[in-house]
Formats: structure tokens, sequence, C-alpha cells
């Protein structure tokens, strides 16, 4: 009995420590990480000539949050700045199509 | 350099109208240039309208009036083919002055 | 029974039909007709505007409302690009360093030809600005290029606009499946969704000619071209076609492309052939 009841309660334990952990222990590591992913993506968005504007302005602030040493928030605006750009490759991506639902015919 | 000032003064007889419209870059001082330093305030402070040698208009402006400024007013009492002068000075000292016939 | 199969059997009509009904559409789509799409284009405003005569388009947000009008045909007494109108003319008249002047390099010598640009370079391959037809005269006289955006650039295309007021928009497609590339890339540019606020050229000025944004009056994409360069009010100063492209994207939050990059051009060479037939009332004044 007792083993079944416990189970449950460390996988909580687990998930709550996975989730907890990026807010009170981003490392410079996962901060480069991070911003990596996010400047490959803002590169590919680019490239389809589709960048937003405050893609750029994310990722420089994720830049200037690791310079002053903070790395919790610039590990959050790099995961942003990822976030905005993948929404502009996919918006290129379904604009090829889409765009002809706008059209005067 | 042609003037900077523009007019144009029509008379129904009784009343004439006059508009102008005048060059000037009329900074505030309050903005900043592509560098982001501050362009220093240059604004005309006075411009006046004169009939007869009487001033009909005068104007005492600051920082806050909009790039190359437009103006539109009416007096009584000039005649068509009458002149009258137009003349401003700014707050760094620079003027210009020009004169137009009523029509 | 008997009803589900009669509603199953019904929505299958339904789809065929709707199939059926798509399909010419969906051919037409396909191919490239510049002619139908002007007239489609043309149609839909004269429709949405059943007031307004053709040429009252080109006047942009001034056609949509009667406050605005008053208020713009008294500013257009004393308009406020003319000093860069007089500069202009002056900047037109004065010869290069080798003697030569902007007559040299074009048609007519350059007076009254503004309805005709852009238009599709074939030797080339390209879309041809006004804009990039002045550079191209500058460089190839020994002097250095212009900004494609404000200052010069617009005081000068603005004198040659003048000089071809009320002349219609003429632009030519020739028969070279580049010039048709190059309308259809500006027409998917014109339509494409762009910038975190997800907005196409045409969800403003198709969608919402004559709405507010802000404190603005939308201006109809039809015609809106025909009044470039324009002194806009909140510029303080002159802009050109780029400038405004420009502009456009950054307030959808789109990083904006380079001035006369192929998209832009396209664009323009798009947006200038629906507006055929319109005249030209360049330069304009907006707020």
């Amino acid at each position: 009995m007792s083993k079944t009841t416990g189970k449950p309660f460390q996988l909580a334990l687990v998930l709550l420590s996975i989730a907890a952990t990026p807010a009170f222990a981003a490392t410079e590591a996962d901060y480069k990480a991070a911003y990596a992913a996010a400047e490959a993506a803002s590169k590919e968005a680019v490239a389809l000539r589709h960048q937003w504007t405050t893609t750029v302005s994310t990722l420089s602030a994720a830049k200037k949050a690791a310079d002053s040493g903070d790395f919790d928030r610039a590990t959050a605006a790099a995961k942003e700045a990822e976030a905005l750009a993948k929404a502009s490759i996919y918006q290129a991506t379904s604009e090829k199509e889409a765009w002809k639902a706008m059209e005067i015919r | 350099m042609a003037s900077t000032i523009r007019v144009r003064a029509t008379s129904n007889g009784d009343i004439t109208e006059v508009q102008a419209l005048i060059q000037h870059p009329m900074d505030s001082g309050f903005i900043k240039d592509a560098k982001g330093e501050l362009i220093p305030a240059h604004f005309i402070q006075e411009l006046k309208f004169e009939y007869n040698g009487k001033d009909v208009f005068v104007a005492d402006w600051g920082p806050a009036v909009s790039k190359d400024p437009y103006v539109k007013f009416s007096f009584k009492g000039a005649k068509k083919g009458d002149e009258i002068k137009i003349s401003w000075v700014d707050n760094k000292g620079a003027s210009d002055t020009t004169t137009a016939k009523i029509s | 029974m008997k009803p589900r199969l009669a509603i199953l059997l019904g929505s299958v009509a339904a789809v065929l039909t709707a199939l059926v009904a798509a399909s010419p559409r969906v051919v037409a789509a396909d191919k490239v007709d510049p002619a139908a799409d002007a007239k489609a284009f043309q149609n839909f405003f004269f429709q949405k505007f059943p007031k307004l005569k053709p040429e009252e388009f080109v006047n942009g947000p001034y056609s949509m409302d009667e406050g605005l009008k008053r208020q713009w045909q008294e500013k257009e007494e004393f308009p406020p690009y003319e000093f860069a109108l007089d500069a202009g003319k002056e900047m037109f008249a004065t010869p290069f360093k080798n003697g030569k002047t902007y007559a040299d390099c074009f048609a007519n010598g350059g007076i009254g030809i503004r309805q005709n640009y852009p238009y599709f370079d074939t030797r080339e391959g390209k879309v041809i600005t006004l804009e990039l037809a002045v550079n191209r005269c500058r460089e190839a006289n020994g002097e250095a290029p212009y900004s494609y955006v404000k200052d010069e650039m617009a005081s000068l295309t603005a004198y040659m606009a003048f000089t071809s007021r009320g002349k219609p928009f003429d632009i030519k497609i020739p028969d070279d499946p580049r010039a048709l590339e190059a309308f259809e890339n500006g027409k998917r540019y014109f339509y494409t969704r762009r910038g975190q606020m997800n907005f196409s050229c045409a969800s403003c000025h198709v969608q919402s000619p004559g709405e507010r944004i802000r404190a603005e009056i939308l201006a109809p994409a039809l015609g809106i071209l025909n009044a470039m360069p324009i002194y806009r009010s909140e510029w303080s100063g002159m802009g050109t076609t780029s400038r405004r492209f420009v502009t456009c994207n950054s307030q959808t939050r789109a990083v904006p492309l380079e001035p006369q990059s192929d998209e832009y051009r396209d664009v323009e060479y798009f947006l200038s052939y629906v507006s055929n037939g319109l005249p030209i009332s360049g330069p304009g004044a907006r707020p």
C-alpha cells in the first residue's frame, strides 16, 4: 500500500522541480543554447524575407540582459525571440498559398 | 537662394485675405537626430506683417509651432495694388523679409 | 436510416457543386492575366465607392472624407510641397559637372513622363522605377546617387510628377514571361500578410479604405501611387514610394526591405498597373 501511494507523490515532486528549474537557475550555458536556437530561427525568417521587428528587438534585449549577467532574463528573452521567429516562419510558409484568399478577382 | 517666405494677399474690396508659408526647420530642441544627439532649438520668434508702416499681424512664436509654418488671416483697410511687408526673426538672430502686392 | 442517407447524399451534392463552382476560379488564379486583374481591381473600388468618380481615387484619404477634403482643398492653395517642388525644378535644370542634365537621360527631356514609370526593362529583365532611373542617370554622369527615400530624390521626382499631372497612368506589361512574373510577384507581395500584426497591404488599403486607423483615414489602394511623391505632415517632409513602403512595413512590425529591392519594385509595378487610366496627381500632401 505504502508503495502505491508514494509513487505519484514522488512523480509530482520531480515534475515540480523540472518546471521550476529555469525560474531560479538559468546558467550562461542555458542562455547560450537558447540564444543560438533563437538566432537560427531568426536567420531563417530573414532568408524568407519575413522577419519581424519584435524578433530583432527581443534578441537584442536577450543579449543586453546576458551582458549584464542576468541569465534568467536573457534566457527568457531568447526563448521569446525564438517563438517570435518561429511564428514569422509559420506566417511566411502559410502565406505562400493563403494570400490568394485576399485577392480581388 | 529663393526667399523663405511665400505670400498671397487678395482683396475683395473690403477685406484683404493674407496667406503665407514660411520655410523654416522650427526645431523644438527636444528632438534627437539619427545619432541620438539633441538637435538644438531653432525656431521663429517673431513673425510680422506690415501695411503702410503699421503692424497688421504680429505673432510671437515658440518651439511648439510646426516646421514650414503656414499662416492665414485677414484685415480691413487695404486696397488692391497696395503692398504688404512680411518679416521674421528666429532665436539664432537670422531673419528674412519680403513684400507682396495685394491682388 | 433514410433521413441520414438523404443528408449524406445532400452533402455530397453540395461538395460537388462547390467543386464545380470553384474550379474555374482555381484555373483563373493560376493563369497570370494582368488586364483582367486590373479590371477586377478597379471594379472592386468603383463598386465599394459608387459615388466617387474614377479620377477622384488619386486623392487618397481626401476622396473618403468630406471634412478632410475641405481642409485639403484650402491647403492646396498653398501646398506644403511647394518648397520641394521649387528645389526640384532648380535641380532638374542644373547641369551635372560634365555639362549634361537629367533631360539627356529621359524621353521627352524628362517632362511629362511620370505616368510611364515604373516600366519593365526587357534587356535587364527587371522593373525600373523613376527613382532608380534618376540615380542611374546620376551615376552614368559621374554624380553620387541620392537617397531613395527623401530629400533630393523626393524633390526631383516631385517636379517630374508635377509636369505629368493629369496624364493617365500608362504602365505596360511587355510580352515577356519575366514581366508577367514581376507583376505576379508584386501582386503576391501586396496580398501577403507580414509582420507581427499579420497585416498585408490589402488589409488596410483594400479591406478598410475610408476607415480610421488611429487618427488617420486609410487611402484606397486604387490610385494610391498616382500621388507620389508626397509631403506627409507626420514626416514634416517629402517622401518617395519607397519611404511609404518602408514605413508601412515597420508599422505592421515587419522588418522593412531595402528601398528599391526587387519586391518593392514589383509591388510598385503591380500597383501602378492596376491604376492604369487614373491621372497622375503628384506631388501630393498627406496628413
